[in-house]
């Protein structure tokens, strides 16, 4: 159970450490001479390495640290950057996050890195004929064993810090064995033995388990906590034989560090996995990157169970506020007006925690319109606006797929070749624009570029062809609306089927998922100079805003963002069209439906002359519903109708009202067709 | 299956003069009759949903579903929640009493015709005392199959 629960923190922490690296060379490959990045590329590799090890993924662990010594390398201006080393670096992330992938699958994360390692190697040899290997596996100890004192857990610290109040002194001893020693135990044991004489040994590195059975090279450390003078510790010590030399100093919480090695160290020193966080974030702030405030992770289910409590929450405030407002006593009905508005506060905040920033879908981008520029031989320059733009994470979790097809889509069918773009007049490097911002209670998200964009004529004869539209009605469609042809299925305008995309399948689905998310999606092009798909979500799809109507004895709530307006309507102006029922309304024959008969509502008899009417819409398509009452608008909670009774007809899920009532939520969308 | 075969405690229910068991670890709460939303375009015997502690819990009349003629909802009647694999839905029944320890060595496999319930319900029946009480296979009261048929029977 622990041993998992840590799993999901390497697994995110990874994903994190990997994306950052992903990031991070981006930037480096077209700023080579950018030190500082090649830092923050060996810190991410140097904490990926040590995470991969302490879990014991050793294929992780080996590829992570042959990838950093080759950054160590290019740090140290021994080797210089190329294109060929970025792109193996690459690979190897690829190759890092493909096993974290199969770890966080259940996998062990187990790999064939041995290729990838000999390249790595052989760039590191390459440019650095000696390759002062040794001293760095040397180094790689020293900086690792004053490190691991970095993990003591909360009891040890506690000591430690008592100890320190009670006068005692914390000490980092390092002991070194000389190299002909040939009972390494034994002589480990006897520093032991004069280590407990003057104090009290909290903790060593490796495990006195791993002392006894020789478990180490030649080196170990002990933090003691002592009232002795520190250089006459040094000096029992030394006289055990064999003891080549002995390293105290004073161990500090931050800084673990015993003097000697601090300065080659501070860097790395802070690297381990526990202490990275903070440092990475600072040095991240620093440059005005990615934002990282303090936070904790929560499962998401948590939140929602914590949700579902607040709603009981809600429900009761309304029958307490029922029940006050008819006891007229004046102090209950403050409690209770005061514990409303607490409670409305507090359903802010929980539905604020669904909220997370459009970025953890952006960033993955760059690297992906690099990769497809090179592979279709194109020259494509990304900004990405509005990153921070937040959005609820069920939407989150659903919109990367659409865009990447979009994105895909712009870049093999949009964007055009450096040459044709050098004869057309353009700028050889193509732009594509990727922009996320909030309005009202949407979000929107847009993808733009200065391509060729759509032919209007290609797009129609294929359409016609496909038989998506006929021959007659093509001449009668407006551009919006031939635009929105291309997103109907089995409709693939390239003419050359290439990897990238148009396999025909691709902008259909694409507009499924977002009408299914209940956003829509619209193109707007100009042929020669490029298109723009603009995309519309809800904020969240928790909550949404929906009009209550009464039909017979049911509540229903239809959400508002489908609803155009509201109407009462003579039954004298109801017309019959194809035995259909119509309303002229404002100018446009819409359709009339009767939920009554739709929801097979059980009927008591009372015809009324006046309809109550909601006038609905579905892209361009507008139909009116009829019902009995109009209750008013309301905030509710959407809830799916669970597992058993899956998708029914016309009904998109549903709420819990103020009464502790369940109302159902209208599917307008499958009401128009 | 196998946790039917296993249980050991059993929530006993009744349904047209018979009695049924459910194993306890499936059951999550026993309520009374409440107000039922009802949802269109379902079974018939899916009488609708209901706020279970802020879940929306589908409801099954259990005498619909077997085929058993309709009665009215009484003061016995309960909603008995049961949590089974993915599904968590109510039953309706007409009382629901004891738990009962059921050895596994009582259980006898059903006979073919069986009171007025398919015997395609029935895992086995249990003698206890005079008492002949049936077990319920949940796969099969709930199997998304019959769901669907009787969906489209519904139209």
């Amino acid at each position: 159970m622990e041993n998992s629960e840590y799993l999901e923190v390497f697994i995110e922490e990874s994903k994190e450490h990997i994306q950052s690296l992903n990031d991070q060379l981006l930037i480096l490959e077209n700023e080579p001479n950018n030190m500082d990045t090649v830092g923050e590329i060996f810190r991410s590799a140097h904490t990926l390495k040590g995470m991969a090890a302490t879990m014991g993924f050793q294929d992780l662990a080996d590829l992570t640290h042959k990838m950093e010594n080759v950054l160590d390398a290019i740090r140290n201006d021994q080797i210089n950057i190329t294109t060929n080393i970025i792109d193996v670096i690459f690979q190897a992330v690829d190759q890092l996050e493909g096993m974290v992938l199969d770890i966080s699958e259940g996998g062990d994360g187990a790999s064939d890195v041995r290729e990838l390692v000999n390249i790595l190697l052989a760039i590191e040899k390459n440019e650095q004929p000696v390759p002062t290997n040794k001293e760095q596996q040397v180094v790689e100890e020293v900086k690792e064993s004053p490190s691991q004192f970095a993990e003591l857990d909360q009891f040890e610290w506690t000591i430690l810090e008592q100890s320190k109040e009670n006068g005692f002194e914390n000490l980092q001893v390092t002991v070194t064995l000389s190299e002909n020693c040939l009972l390494k135990a034994a002589r480990v044991y006897m520093v032991f033995e004069v280590l407990e004489q003057v104090g009290e040994v909290i903790k060593s590195v490796p495990t006195v388990q791993e002392l006894e059975e020789e478990n180490f090279d030649l080196q170990f450390n002990v933090l003691l906590v002592t009232k002795e003078d520190p250089e006459e510790i040094k000096q029992k010590i030394l006289k055990v034989s064999e003891i080549a030399s002995v390293e105290i100093a004073t161990f500090e919480r931050k800084n673990t560090v015993s003097q000697e090695v601090e300065k080659n160290q501070q860097e790395e020193n802070a690297d381990t996995p526990n202490e990275t966080t903070p440092t990475q974030q600072e040095d991240k702030k620093k440059n005005g990157k990615a934002v990282a405030s303090k936070t904790i992770r929560v499962n998401i289910d948590r939140l929602d169970g914590l949700m579902n409590l607040f709603e009981e929450l809600v429900i009761d405030r309304g029958r307490l506020e029922q029940i006050s407002a008819n006891l007229k006593h004046t102090e209950l009905q403050e409690t209770v007006e005061r514990m409303s508005r607490i409670s409305g506060d507090l359903q802010n905040i929980i539905l604020n925690m669904r909220m997370v920033p459009i970025e953890q879908v952006f960033n993955r981008f760059p690297r992906m319109v690099r990769q497809l520029s090179k592979d279709l031989g194109k020259k494509i320059n990304l900004e990405i606006v509005g990153a921070e733009t937040e959005l609820d994470r069920t939407v989150i979790d659903e919109i990367g797929d659409p865009l990447v097809h979009l994105i895909r889509n712009s870049l093999d069918h949009g964007i055009e070749t450096p040459d044709k773009r050098k004869a057309l007049g353009k700028n050889e490097e193509g732009r594509l624009l990727l922009k996320a911002y909030h309005s009202g209670n949407h979000v929107f998200i847009e993808i733009s570029d200065d391509g060729a964009g759509i032919n209007k004529e290609k797009v129609l004869n294929k359409a016609i062809s496909n038989g998506v539209v006929t021959a007659e009605e093509a001449p009668k469609l407006t551009d919006k609306e031939v635009f929105q042809l291309i997103m109907s299925s089995g409709f693939s305008t390239a003419d050359k089927i290439s990897d990238v995309s148009g396999r025909g399948v691709g902008l259909d689905v694409v507009k499924n998922t977002i009408e299914s998310l209940g956003g829509t999606i619209t193109i707007e092009s100009e042929e020669g100079k490029g298109s723009l798909f603009s995309i519309q979500l809800p904020l969240t799809l928790s909550i949404i805003s929906v009009l209550l109507v009464e039909v017979q004895k049911e509540t229903y709530a239809i959400p508002l963002s489908s609803i155009i307006e509201t109407a009462i309507i003579n039954k004298a102006d109801i017309l019959n069209a194809h035995n259909k029922k119509v309303i002229d309304f404002r100018g446009k024959v819409v359709p009339l439906i009767d939920l009554k008969n739709v929801f097979e509502v059980p009927t008591e008899n009372h015809e009324d002359d006046l309809s109550s009417v909601v006038i609905i819409r579905k892209g361009d398509q507008m139909a009116g519903l009829i019902v009995d009452t109009f209750i008013g608008q309301q905030e509710v909670v959407l809830k799916s109708l669970g597992d058993y009774l899956g998708d029914v007809f016309a009904i998109s899920g549903a709420t819990i009202l103020g009464d502790g009532q369940v109302a159902l939520i209208v599917d307008t969308n499958s009401l128009i067709n | 299956m196998e946790e039917v075969l296993n249980s050991q405690k059993s929530i006993i229910i009744q349904l047209d003069q018979e009695e049924y068991a459910i194993p306890v670890e499936v059951v999550g709460a026993i309520e009374r009759m409440q107000q039922i939303t009802r949802v269109p375009k379902t079974a018939s015997f899916v009488k609708g949903v209901i706020n279970l502690r802020g879940v929306v819990t589908p409801i099954i009349d259990l005498r619909e579903r077997f085929g058993i003629t309709a009665a009215d909802y009484t003061e016995s009647t309960r909603i008995i929640i049961v949590h089974h694999e993915k599904y968590d839905v109510g039953f309706i029944v007409d009382a629901a009493y004891d738990v009962l320890e059921i050895p596994e060595d009582a259980i006898e496999p059903a006979p073919q015709v069986i009171g007025t319930v398919n015997v395609d319900y029935i895992n086995g029946v249990i003698k206890v005392d005079k008492r002949l009480i049936m077990l319920l296979d949940l796969n099969k009261v709930l199997s998304q199959k019959s769901h669907n048929n009787a969906y489209e029977m519904e139209g």
